[in-house]
């Protein structure tokens, strides 16, 4: 479709899983779209102004109208653009367990990577531990729930958890070369296999960003000396209430 | 039609947000009374990974996680919906629920924390306030518009547990000064003919939050 009315913009960084897999989802439904690179140490007056809630990235601007939040922005596109390939399977109680274990990846098993950079030593050790069994917890509850049809590449193709545990967990490599080695096949081989096949995936590896250029950017961002923007999420992870 | 059972816990936000959307469909439902200190067979049978309450359970299948428990009620009986048609508006919707969620762990350390941790919580909770007021609410009847939408079911908590929780800590923090509009649509939402018939007791609830805020203290000084 040409014309204004259905011009698609993203705004978002080349190196952020949650804009990575909006622009996945783009792309798989053949979506012509304009990606925005955002500096989020100096955040521009577009990005402001379509998500003064947050103020963070991927904001989709469809329509005059900024959509923000990854998973809402992904349940967006395949309410809005409803061609194949469909996203969510149609049963809402797939779809129910598909979003829990959309939102335990992104709220645990995500969240749980910020304790690992900002930590050393022993209790580095132990924050690996636990973001290990959170994996294991993934794995088990994803056998439990699908009981053998694995949701990861469904019928061959990508759909909700592929792009979103696809975009994150298939950097993996980065994350080992610049800060710790999080991803270890004995302690989570059902993760790993998932991975493994997500990351041979056509649209996944010509979708993720080269894995040295995404190492020097986190080597950047998560080793000191920190930005002001990355010193602000430190101070409030060694201020917050830990478990 | 097939049973369908809830398990909760009456003081929770969350479950009422479960109860209320069933409520408001018209779908019949039983209900289970969990205790949260002894979880039953059923609780960590049906949600054995986070042992938590609200749990839906429909022919058998279990359901967790008020978010996406409210989106299966809307997909499985989608009678007086609470989401909008419009992908645009559905995805505000769900923004906002979200909104509430993520301020999730402000509004509990208002309730619990003390000095300095409470008073950062309590200016937390008033900016969100501001927020949904200005930005989610605006000059509606509703978040959801004329009629309640799940945004309204989140932010619920304000019309019921909110003001309980300011009664016990001493300190006031929706006012309606402050809130004129927001005020509005917190009594609007109590008033709705199907919610004020399913509002918890706020005198049980004050003796309910003023126990567990006299937990909490206490295995802080443990």
């Amino acid at each position: 479709m040409e014309g204004k009315e259905s011009e698609v913009v993203l705004i978002g960084t080349w190196a952020s899983a949650f804009c990575k897999r909006v622009e996945l989802a783009l792309k798989l439904k053949g979506i012509p779209y304009e990606f925005v690179e955002e500096d989020l140490e100096n955040k521009s007056e577009l990005l402001l102004r379509n998500n003064p809630v947050h103020r963070k990235v991927p904001v989709l601007l469809h329509k005059g109208k900024a959509i923000p939040e990854s998973l809402v922005i992904l349940e967006y596109i395949d309410e809005y653009w409803t061609k194949a390939p469909r996203l969510l399977p149609d049963d809402p109680y797939q779809r129910a367990k598909i979003r829990f274990w959309a939102n335990y990846h992104d709220e645990k098993i995500a969240q749980a990577i910020t304790p690992i950079i900002f930590s050393e030593g022993k209790e580095r050790e132990k924050v690996i531990e636990d973001f290990q069994q959170l994996l294991k917890v993934f794995e088990e509850g994803i056998e439990r729930d699908f009981q053998g049809k694995s949701p990861f590449l469904h019928g061959g193709n990508l759909g909700f958890l592929d792009l979103v545990v696809g975009t994150y967990a298939c950097n993996y490599q980065a994350f080992h070369d610049s800060i710790a080695v999080v991803f270890e096949t004995e302690k989570n081989p059902q993760f790993f296999s998932w991975l493994m096949a997500l990351k041979d995936h056509p649209r996944i590896k010509e979708t993720l960003p080269p894995s040295d250029k995404l190492a020097t950017k986190y080597k950047e961002l998560f080793l000191p000396p920190y930005s002001k923007r990355i010193a602000t999420i430190r101070e409030r992870y060694l201020q917050s209430p830990k478990a | 039609m097939e049973q369908v059972t809830v398990l909760g816990s009456w003081p929770s936000p969350y479950a009422y947000r479960v109860l209320w959307a069933l409520e408001l469909k018209g779908v019949e439902y039983e209900y289970v009374e969990e205790d949260l200190l002894n979880k039953s067979d059923m609780l960590l049978k049906y949600n054995p990974i986070l042992k938590k309450i609200p749990v839906l359970i429909h022919a058998g299948k279990p359901i967790v996680e008020s978010p996406v428990i409210i989106e299966y009620i809307e997909e499985t009986w989608p009678q007086n919906p609470l989401l909008p048609q419009d992908p645009y508006e559905k995805a505000m919707a769900r923004f906002w629920t979200k909104f509430c969620d993520d301020k999730g762990l402000a509004f509990t350390l208002f309730f619990i924390g003390v000095g300095e941790e409470q008073q950062k919580a309590a200016k937390e909770v008033r900016e969100a306030l501001k927020t949904i007021e200005e930005k989610a609410l605006g000059e509606k009847k509703f978040l959801g518009g004329d009629e309640i939408g799940m945004a309204d079911l989140a932010w619920g908590v304000l019309a019921t547990s909110l003001g309980v929780i300011e009664q016990i800590v001493g300190m006031t923090i929706f006012d309606a000064e402050s809130f004129p509009r927001l005020h509005r649509w917190a009594q609007n939402f109590r008033e709705h003919p199907v919610i004020s018939k399913n509002l918890p007791e706020l005198e049980k609830l004050l003796v309910n939050y003023t126990r567990k805020r006299e937990m909490y203290l206490d295995t802080k000084i443990a």
